[in-house]
């Protein structure tokens, strides 16, 4: 008997970010700024975490950036990546400012570089939710 | 001297039983870390009026119950394996403060014998805090793990900023085992080469399995007092000469900078309150939940530059003989790591500084540093210690 592998864990979705996960699922990828001060950020909330205000906005990203930092995981991070392995997680800076967890595409592991220019691409997790991922640009 | 300098002293120490407990539960650990504490400075329960904790989970209650310990002052920040640390400093300031007289600080983990029973371990590590704000975005859908995940993000980065290499993290572990080598309370004795670090099993790049700490059992108890009462007990007063905490993040994702920790911060005030300089500190300890945590770390303390924790510890210059006594207790690499260390680099330090550490003993050593680094290098506590 073939067993069926682990489902991946989702995004749990809540009022605050939900904005976020619906900008995905249109493959765009969206973070807030701040009326008052001006500034980006991320993740989600409600208040400004530079000023507290909660006179924010959501905006479309440029889904450029670069890797700030990676890992390749040898050992899955959790029971349902086993059969990933070896696979990548890395830290992106988007041109924004902000940093956002994900993973890089289209890219062999041991071709990644921190500062490499990446941008962002979508692929679908489940019928509702998109993740962004991110690949290299030419 | 700064207002904690000698106000409270360390006085008496202990690890509980140590590496597979079978059967144990944290609580069963706590107590007889405390026990031998208490009898190691000469103190009974009684003479105990606050009390310092933290756990994966839980709560004070349940550990002063257990203890039947009914304190007039308490403390049970949780940030991570450094908050014993950051307990030791709060303490003094208690003391100092007149709330209480004599504090018990206590942890007790069982990754390995709850494993077995498949039960609350209070261990484990990492990021917790809900699944709302952050942790909704901390990397569990890309499949991000545990603390090796996230450590290594770190590693990863210095070696592309600063050229630091796998060789030279590995000789953070290398050097970490010979003072394992000399400590029988350690867990992992046998000696290993630069070479046998790089052959080990890469867990998450560019950690391999030996630049990672141990998984264990163990308690620990460190009991605080006052100066009047430090200076009558059954062992020399270890004196807290300074003290310093920061924290800046809870996932690393969200770290200001990376390579950078909350220890240039607590370092600094723990230097300043101290009135000492980096030239005045005969042993450092410090966490290494990782080869990378103790890199830097003593780049951060101010031991060296930020960017040259790689050359600092070239040819073993942090092992037994070396000039600049780094973990001699075996640390979390080759002692005890029971997912939470903080409390065991007290408890090696004020042995050091007593002069009860045997073959292992840095000679004529009279100001050492603890330094906590806890969660995803998220917080930092420093404690600066002296004898008479
Ligand atoms: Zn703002």
């Amino acid at each position: 008997m073939q067993s069926r592998p682990l489902p991946k864990p989702l995004p749990f979705v809540y009022p605050e970010n939900k904005p976020f996960w619906d900008g995905t699922k249109r493959h765009e990828l969206v973070i807030q700024r701040c009326k008052d001060c001006g500034k980006f950020y991320f993740y989600p909330r409600t208040a400004c975490p530079h000023c507290l205000s909660e006179n924010t906005e959501w905006v479309k990203t440029s889904g450029k950036g670069k890797v700030y930092s990676f890992t390749i995981c040898v050992r899955p991070g959790s029971p349902a990546f086993a059969g990933d392995v070896p696979y990548n997680v890395a830290i992106i800076e988007l041109d924004e400012g902000v940093r956002m967890m994900s993973q890089i595409t289209d890219c062999k592991n041991e071709d990644i570089k921190c500062d490499m220019p990446v941008e962002v691409v979508f692929k679908d997790a489940s019928p509702e939710i998109a993740l962004p991922y991110f690949r290299p640009v030419a | 001297m700064g207002s904690l300098t000698r106000k409270a002293a360390i006085v008496g120490v202990a690890e509980s039983d140590i590496g597979s407990t079978p059967g144990k539960s944290p609580m069963e650990l706590m107590a007889q870390a405390a026990k031998r504490a208490l009898d190691d400075a000469g103190l009974k329960k009684e003479d105990i009026d606050g009390l310092c904790w933290a756990a994966f989970g839980g709560s004070i209650l349940d550990v002063g119950e257990y203890l039947q310990i009914m304190p007039k002052w308490c403390d049970s920040t949780q940030y991570g394996g450094s908050s014993f640390d950051a307990h030791v400093g709060h303490a003094a300031a208690a003391i100092a403060a007149g709330l209480c007289e004599t504090v018990l600080v206590v942890m007790g983990t069982t990754n390995v014998a709850g494993r077995e029973l498949n039960v609350p371990r209070g261990g484990g590590g990492g990021a917790g805090g809900g699944e709302r704000g952050g942790a909704a975005f901390s990397g569990r859908v890309y499949g991000l793990g545990g603390p090796v995940t996230n450590y290594s993000m770190a590693a990863t980065r210095h070696m592309h900023l600063y050229g630091t290499t796998s060789e030279q993290l590995a000789e953070i572990a290398v050097a970490t085992r010979k003072w394992a080598m000399l400590n029988p309370k350690a867990l992992m004795r046998k000696p290993i080469t630069v070479q046998d670090v790089l052959n080990s099993p890469m867990i998450s790049y560019p950690l391999h399995l030996l630049d990672c700490c141990l998984i264990t059992d163990a308690g620990g108890a460190v009991i605080v007092t006052t100066p009047e009462r430090a200076r009558n007990l059954k062992k020399k007063p270890v004196w807290i000469l300074g003290f310093g905490e920061h924290f800046t993040h809870n996932a690393i994702t969200y770290m200001p900078d990376i390579t950078v920790t909350p220890a240039v911060e607590s370092g600094n005030a723990a230097f300043k309150m101290a009135g000492l300089t980096r030239k005045d500190i005969d042993f450092v300890q410090t966490y290494d939940s990782f080869t990378i945590t103790t890199l830097l770390a003593l780049e951060d303390l101010g031991f060296c530059k930020k960017g040259e924790g790689g050359a600092f510890f070239a040819n073993q210059r942090t092992a037994p003989g070396g000039d600049f006594p780094v973990n001699t207790s075996g640390g979390g690499l080759s002692y005890t790591h029971p997912g939470m260390f903080g409390i065991f680099l007290l408890i090696e330090a004020a042995r050091q500084l007593r002069g009860e550490c045997g073959e292992r003993q840095v000679e004529d050593a009279k100001v050492g540093i603890a330094n906590g680094m806890g969660g995803l290098l998220s917080s930092a506590a420093t404690v600066i210690l002296g004898r008479d």
